[in-house]
């Protein structure tokens, strides 16, 4: 059976026809991001994956409470607000995976005694909307010119009924899935910063979707460097 | 973080400017700056760009039980926020005054004018009415925030659609987008806020004023008014005096800048309608400009994933396998049970206790029906002394766990029935755990 899955896959990334839209094969939907549009904040990105859509800003380092600071290294923030209604506690919960994320990868040590807030504002939602979340918040950093020590990307994956791996889901999608896996990669080395996973799914599976996360993540940094290349560029 | 100050020869500079009719960006008095809509894929959700002023509005609707005091009418609920990435100074305790300054200003343009029809919301008298909720965002204040703000409001309003309900007798039905077409709310008219402000006490006047000129100037004016020429709501706050005919002068001003905006939301809707109805590509993704440098796209894009499967088992071949872990919970009464034992107490220097060390990390199955404690095979909890007695005090219920032995002492009150368990367990001492290899 395994044997089969495999030439199944191998089969459809060839012909590369698919019955619907994004069928068997593993693709990510349409990219775009679009930096330094807001005008207050020192950094600000905004991500778009299909329809999914996220606005990120970033202020710092800049001061910080006398209550928050600490002492040799910058406190991060980081604040999710949903598009409609008062943030509960999925938005927290994103808010704290985001930051552990952004904590590992940022330079703190170099302005100590400061604070960087990430603000993120979903502005449509259509599946994958972590993934986007840390993918706005890493190009707003970029923007504000935020020391790292890498850049970060998110990648989801959805296990159907079937054990067929989708990489980032529509909504629909996530609401079908027997299981969804949401990755942070870093750019050196493709390793593993954080994981959140909901539902069921074998130790198998767990590593076949991160190793397909690892491979989707290469695509992602991809566009984050040619973007970036594209801003700095003289032509 | 505190409002960067203003410093005093930037508040004069402003104003030597604004005396010799002169104004930062260029603009004429009475010029609003370029106002840019956009729209999402969902309806109800558009962008507007008023300058740099960047606001998000999103209508969203519910069915609910009406007010009781208006049993055959919808609930309108509007909510501003002022996002911390809009300004540094906006944070979550500190922008009371002005938000509820702008809420307030916001519904009474809305929800007073009338410009819903709340009677067409009413699905079963009484019983179920549309909550129509719209929900606003500031994403970057640069100025005029309410201006943008109501301009927001109504355009969600306007491009929102709702699912379409039918009642037959005493059943409603509520269709899905699938089953039919959402249906449109029902608008009478568009108010929109002008805003004016006032410097040197009344003598000069700006239309739109920018983050800057809202800083130095002495008062504001805001009149709403729609595109017939009737005004909706008017407010004027800073405490400066306005003569009569002033306040004519801006209604006439704000009647022509509304009959222009109007147009422009107008024209909006309809570029939105069409594309929509003519299938192409319509959301976010699309009005992000193309040409600029800030901007980038990348189409769908294909990921090879046919050697995962290899790499997974590689990966698992060589991992360690997981250690074996039994976990049995101990119920000591219906409602009270303990999974495992806690960590070793790490305040220090409360009991002897703490020395005593626990063999192999599987936790002691204690059954409540077996007359005996079983426990497993494991070796001996080191529990060797008799169980310390923390206090003397006769009042406190306070029970010891030995979960090998059953507890010797016992001060609180058990019943028979429950002798090989306390009713009240409370483990004053905790043990270290020693995890098996």
């Amino acid at each position: 059976m395994e044997v089969a899955k495999r030439a199944d896959r191998k089969v459809s990334a060839d012909t590369g026809a698919e019955s619907s839209p994004r069928g068997p094969v593993c693709s990510l939907r349409h990219f775009a991001c679009e930096q330094n549009l807001l005008s207050r904040p020192d950094g600000s990105a905004s991500f778009l994956q299909g329809d999914t859509s996220v606005l990120a800003g970033v202020y710092g380092p800049a001061e910080v409470k006398v209550s928050k600071e600490i002492f040799n290294k910058a406190t991060l923030e980081v604040i999710l607000r949903p598009k409609i209604g008062l943030p509960g506690v999925a938005e927290k919960s994103r808010e704290r995976l985001t930051r552990n994320t952004c904590e590992a990868v940022v330079l703190g040590a170099l302005h100590p005694r400061t604070s960087i807030t990430v603000v993120l504002q979903v502005v449509s939602d259509a599946g994958s909307l972590l993934a986007c979340c840390l993918n706005a918040a890493c190009m707003a950093l970029v923007d504000a010119g935020v020391p790292m020590r890498a850049l970060f990307c998110g990648v989801s994956c959805a296990l159907d009924a079937d054990g067929n791996l989708v990489l980032d889901p529509t909504t629909k999608q996530e609401k079908e899935a027997r299981a969804v896996l949401t990755f942070a990669l870093d750019s050196v080395e493709q390793k593993l910063l954080m994981s959140t996973t909901k539902g069921l799914y074998s130790d198998a599976e767990l590593q076949q979707c991160l190793a397909a996360a690892q491979a989707a993540s290469q695509h992602i940094f991809r566009f984050y460097r040619e973007s970036l290349q594209r801003r700095y560029s003289k032509s | 973080m505190k409002e960067t100050p203003l410093s005093n020869c930037e508040r004069r500079f402003l104003l030597r400017a604004i005396e010799e009719k002169k104004r930062l960006d260029g603009r004429q008095t009475y010029d609003y700056r370029n106002i840019r809509i956009s729209f999402g894929t969902d309806y109800g959700c558009c962008i507007v760009e008023l300058g740099k002023t960047r606001v998000l509005g999103q209508v969203s609707c519910e069915l609910v039980s009406p007010k009781l005091n208006r049993a055959t009418e919808g609930i309108l609920f509007f909510n501003l926020e002022l996002s911390q990435m809009a300004a540094p100074a906006f944070e979550p305790g500190r922008q009371s005054d002005l938000l509820v300054k702008l809420n307030r200003l916001l519904e009474r343009c809305l929800r007073n004018s009338k410009c819903i029809d709340t009677e067409s919301l009413c699905v079963v008298a009484g019983e179920k009415v549309w909550q129509i909720r719209v929900d606003l965002h500031l994403l970057n204040h640069d100025g005029n925030i309410i201006d943008a703000a109501s301009i927001a409001a109504i355009v969600a309003l306007c491009h929102f659609r709702r699912p379409d309900v039918s009642v037959q007798g005493e059943e409603v039905t509520l269709y899905t987008p699938e089953e039919r077409d959402p249906v449109p709310l029902s608008i009478h008219h568009m108010p929109i806020c002008i805003s004016f402000a006032f410097f040197q006490q009344g003598t000069y006047l700006l239309v739109d004023p920018n983050e800057r000129e809202e800083r130095v100037m002495d008062g504001l004016l805001v009149i709403a008014m729609n595109k017939h020429r009737e005004i909706c709501t008017i407010q004027s706050s800073g405490g400066i005096m306005l003569l009569k005919d002033q306040v004519l002068r801006c209604s006439k001003i704000a009647g022509v800048k509304v009959a222009e905006i109007t147009e422009l939301i107008q024209k909006a809707l309809e570029n939105d309608q069409k594309v929509r109805k003519e299938g192409g590509k319509f959301g976010f993704a699309e009005s992000i400009a193309n040409q600029r440098i800030t901007a980038f796209k990348m189409e769908k894009a294909s990921v090879d994933t046919s050697n995962i499967e290899e790499k997974a088992e590689e990966i698992i071949a060589e991992a360690e396998p997981p250690p074996e872990v039994v976990s049995k919970p101990v119920l000591w009464t219906p409602g009270t049970a303990q999974i495992g034992d806690g960590i070793e107490n790490s305040w220090g220097g409360l009991e002897d206790s703490e020395k005593e060390e626990e063999e192999g990390g599987i936790d002691e199955a204690v059954i409540l029906d077996d007359t005996k404690m079983d426990t497993g095979g494991v070796s001996d909890t080191g529990n060797q002394g008799a169980p310390i007695v923390l206090s003397d005090s006769e009042e406190e219920e306070m029970i010891i766990l030995e979960p090998d032995k059953t507890p010797k002492k016992i001060r609180a009150q058990t019943t028979s029935a429950k002798e090989k368990a306390p009713s009240r367990s409370q483990v004053k001492r905790r043990r270290k755990k020693r995890t098996a290899n």
